[in-house]
């Protein structure tokens, strides 16, 4: 499976090109133009990671985290999920790579095929760092207002959540 | 939104910051943090202009009218109102393929560059169209069939099994998929025309 993996994003590039240069489209003289687009867009998102990197990085080292884990624990009991992957919930919307730093700490600690191993690799595998695309997507458009961006995506992340523990409980 | 939510996120670690006596990490991270970002912005201006580019292609040959054909019932379905062969649902087809394709890094420029165009033909300027929100909302759920990055940090940890966990990945990240859907249709009307 993972083999296929390797060839998907090769095999993507020499299909757009490749079926480009079938179509007598100059592709070199295309590439530059769009990638010239690219380096525009790559600036005016650059305001909005500042922002959002910034606030996360101060909150993460803050310990803020240990209060909401702490907070969520009677709910995730009553939702059958395990207590030990409530730190990666709360992080995996709001930071990547932090959420890779605790994925890896619990199947360090817990084992990749135990039962909160397997929780973690589903919330880890379904879900996608949530506050970061939104600041993305958004700030490369003048939109200040995002209306229900946000609460319809956070409404995606927890039903993903509670799904990864029940998932794991019926298919595996 | 954002707003309340960045100055939540740093009223916060004040806060916790003074109460776990952890003020020095806090004031390393806003000064470390920053500078980050932009390695980060550097880093994806790459990948941003690689797909930018082969985007560019792909319209010309109309190999994106191709796929946008291909697509169109799925289009219809999630973007009622977007003409299906505008150019913004064929940038939100070549973002949505390279999601499920596993391109995370090709799915992020493909994606603003959907942003882009439906922003062009939103009406009103400065605030998110449905289509716009409905978009971020399919990009913050992960549509990504096999995921490889956690499949091989499960094999790294010694897993007899990494891909065990495909089924229950697909059951979890459709559900959250669906209710997104279901949540940014619901919750767009009560946020009306522009209330944040």
């Amino acid at each position: 499976m993972s083999q296929i993996s390797q060839y998907i994003l090769p095999v993507a590039i020499v299909l757009i090109v490749g079926y480009g240069a079938i179509k007598k489209v100059p592709v070199f003289d295309c590439f530059l133009e769009g990638a010239k687009d690219g380096l525009t867009t790559s600036a005016q998102i650059l305001p909005a990671l500042i922002a959002l990197i910034t606030a996360v990085g101060m909150f993460k080292s803050s310990g803020a985290l240990d209060l909401f884990t702490y907070a969520l624990r009677p709910v995730a009991n009553l939702l059958h999920l395990p207590q030990e992957v409530i730190p990666l919930a709360i992080l995996r919307p709001i930071s990547g790579s932090g959420a890779l730093v605790i994925f890896q700490d619990i199947l360090q600690q817990y084992g990749p095929d135990s039962f909160i191993g397997r929780v973690a690799s589903v919330m880890q595998g379904s879900t996608e760092t949530t506050f970061y695309t939104i600041a993305v997507y958004y700030g490369a458009t003048k939109v200040q207002k995002t209306r229900h961006t946000l609460p319809s995506a956070l409404t995606a992340d927890i039903v993903g959540f509670f799904m990864s523990a029940l998932a794991v409980y019926w298919l595996l | 939104m954002m707003s309340w939510l960045f100055t939540g996120m740093l009223v916060l670690s004040l806060l916790f910051g003074i109460l776990n006596g952890r003020m020095e990490q806090v004031s390393i991270s806003a000064v470390n943090e920053c500078s980050n970002a932009v390695t980060l912005a550097i880093q994806l201006a790459g990948v941003m202009c690689l797909w930018s580019g082969l985007m560019r292609i792909a319209e010309v040959s109309d190999l994106t009218g191709k796929l946008s054909r291909l697509f169109r019932p799925v289009m219809k379905l999630l973007f009622w109102h977007l003409p299906a062969d505008s150019k913004a649902a064929k940038a939100i087809i070549m973002n949505l393929t390279a999601n499920l394709l596993g391109l995370g890094n090709a799915a992020t420029p493909l994606g603003i560059a959907a942003m882009k165009e439906l922003e062009k033909i939103s009406p009103r300027k400065g605030i998110a169209s449905n289509e716009m929100a409905l978009l971020v909302v399919l990009n913050t759920a992960s549509l990504q069939l096999i995921p490889t990055t956690t499949a091989a940090l499960r094999l790294a940890a010694g897993s007899a099994a990494p891909m065990e966990i495909l089924p229950a990945v697909w059951l979890a990240s459709s559900m959250s998929i669906l209710s997104g859907i279901l949540a940014a249709k619901f919750f767009s009307r009560l946020f009306g025309k522009g209330a944040d």
